[in-house]
């Protein structure tokens, strides 16, 4: 069963194309991450999954149905920003304001327990810490016993022992047979949680993956040196953005080993090398790279 | 649906008084209104009292709701709660009706004092029947204020919410004739007054609580600017997708 599905969906606001031509199907079950830089079009997907907008061109579906229906978004579970929680109302006011939008909530109790909110019932949730209100955020999404939820950046924030502890909620109930949407900019956080890892970047799908893959995929090495001649003169392969800074060259490639090899065989002259490897922004950056070069 | 409206109304009634200045705030206008204008020119004129007091009330009634829900949903909409509050399985209606509720229930406190100044300061009288009567004419009247406000709230970003309502709130006000007595404003604003919402509004209060005729022409005229804002509103919400970016 297919839970979530876009075709061909495009989105624009005026002139920027949010999501270009977007594909993605989530079946039953699934723990996908969306992974991507922030102004990927991520949010907006997810937006367009949860019925908050209607795509340019191109079909939504949530649970068989166009999820601007409310009917198709009974089954469904949405992480609030937790910036945007109602400061003036307390927790436990929020947690029964969403619980009574579902036909068979999780029990107060038991939501409580299960995040660890127990303390804070009473408490405004304008007075919470960052971390509260990140727990909270991800416990409402569960209120209604939904059959799918959408994590927007979970843990992103949260100290070791507090992101462990949503991680571990978040497992039981994929365990239960529910399907998690989980966006991101955090690689660890996909990695930890997710089986299927779909990068966006640019409002495209470049990847469509097991973790394992599309971290292969976006391993990119970053080689400093200097030298006195410019690079550009040789066509090295496997380079796929030079950057200078100084005297110093940064020259990034998925093959940090082969590009080494090449420049030494080619009598390239340089000193002071360095290999590192990039952050998860560079490899967005290389990866869009090369679908360019396509 | 019922249980889903009267949440609704629950959480955003807890909103409002969670932060009692503003309650205080809608409260102050209509009162202070009432004892600036109301008490000293026609407090001692039954006729006269009465009819003002029906006029501040209607002020009144436009006012809290212009700005209650044009500026209240507009701001709302600018609030990253909103778009959560979108993927939940309810559609409009739960969310537009409890605001009602919420918008009924802060008139009643604004219109308190309005009503408590003109029994105990003025001479204005009224049957206890004509007081039962009033209360139902004040809900009715409300509603294509609060279909107004609502309008405005969806349709605008925050900033020209406030500038359109501000702009709009006194030539209604002196256009439907609630700052003069009936027949006491220039001879163009009682031509216009009985087509335009304040005055159809003003002259149903009129009618009920003092023996001024019934006007059909501007209560039909008022029924219409009710569909046509209900529908502006509905359009409004339907279009609105929130913040456009983020």
């Amino acid at each position: 069963m297919i839970h979530a599905r876009a075709e061909g969906v495009t989105k624009s606001f005026g002139d920027t194309l949010a999501l270009d031509r977007v594909d993605l199907e989530v079946r039953a079950g699934e723990l996908v991450g969306l992974l991507g830089p922030n102004g990927a079009g991520k949010s907006t997907l997810v937006s367009l999954f949860t019925g908050g907008r209607r795509p340019t061109a191109g079909r939504v579906e949530l649970c068989g149905g166009d999820p601007r229906d409310p009917r198709n978004r009974r089954t469904l579970g949405v992480t609030p920003q937790e910036t945007g929680l109602p400061a003036s109302l307390r927790v436990g006011e929020v947690i029964d304001f969403v619980r009574a939008h579902f036909p068979t909530p999780l029990p107060k109790a038991e939501l409580v327990d299960r995040f660890g909110l127990g303390d804070l019932v009473r408490r405004q949730t304008g007075g919470l810490s960052g971390g509260q209100k990140r727990r909270l955020a991800v416990a409402l999404a569960f209120a209604g016993r939904p059959e799918i939820v959408f994590l927007d950046e979970p843990t992103t924030g949260l100290d070791v022992e507090a992101r462990r502890d949503l991680w571990e909620a978040v497992r039981s109930f994929h365990a239960e047979g529910g399907t998690v949407v989980l966006t991101s900019h955090y690689l660890e956080e996909v990695e930890a949680l997710a089986e299927r890892v779909v990068v966006i970047a640019e409002g495209r799908v470049l990847a469509d993956d097991s973790v394992a893959a599309v971290r292969g995929l976006i391993k990119v090495s970053r080689i400093s040196l200097s030298s006195p001649v410019p690079l550009t003169d040789f066509d090295l392969e496997g380079l796929v953005a030079v950057e200078q800074a100084g005297d110093r060259l940064h020259l990034l490639t998925p093959d940090a080993d082969r590009m080494v090899r090449e420049l030494v065989e080619r009598n390239v002259p340089f000193r002071d090398l360095e290999v590192r490897p990039t952050s998860l922004e560079e490899a967005f950056l290389v990866l869009t790279g090369k679908e360019h070069q396509k | 649906m019922t249980s889903l409206v009267l949440t609704h109304a629950k959480f955003q009634t807890l909103e409002l008084f969670r932060i009692p200045i503003a309650v205080v705030g809608s409260a102050f206008w209509p009162a202070a209104s009432m004892l600036a204008f109301v008490v000293p020119f026609a407090g001692d004129d039954p006729v006269g009292a009465t009819y003002a007091t029906a006029s501040m009330i209607t002020f009144a009634i436009m006012n809290t709701n212009l700005f209650q829900y044009g500026i209240g949903v507009s701001e709302d909409r600018a609030q990253p709660w909103d778009p959560f509050v979108r993927t939940l399985a309810a559609g409009a209606a739960p969310r537009f009706l409890g605001r009602i509720l919420t918008g009924l229930l802060m008139m009643v406190v604004s219109l308190a004092p309005v009503v408590l100044i003109a029994a105990l300061f003025t001479e204005a009288t009224l049957s206890p029947l004509a007081f039962l009567a009033a209360i139902p004419v004040c809900a009715m009247i409300a509603v294509p204020f609060i279909l107004m406000g609502l309008s405005i709230g969806y349709a605008l970003p925050q900033k020209a919410a406030l500038v359109v309502a501000q702009i709009l709130f006194l030539p209604l006000a002196f256009g439907g004739g609630l700052l003069t007595p009936p027949g006491g404003a220039p001879g163009f604003i009682e031509d216009l007054a009985p087509f335009l919402p304040t005055g159809g509004a003003v002259r149903l209060m009129w009618t009920t609580v003092t023996d001024f005729p019934f006007d059909l022409t501007a209560t039909l005229a008022l029924a219409g600017w009710t569909a046509l804002f209900g529908a502006l509103a509905v359009w409004a919400h339907r279009r609105d997708e929130g913040r456009r970016f983020g």
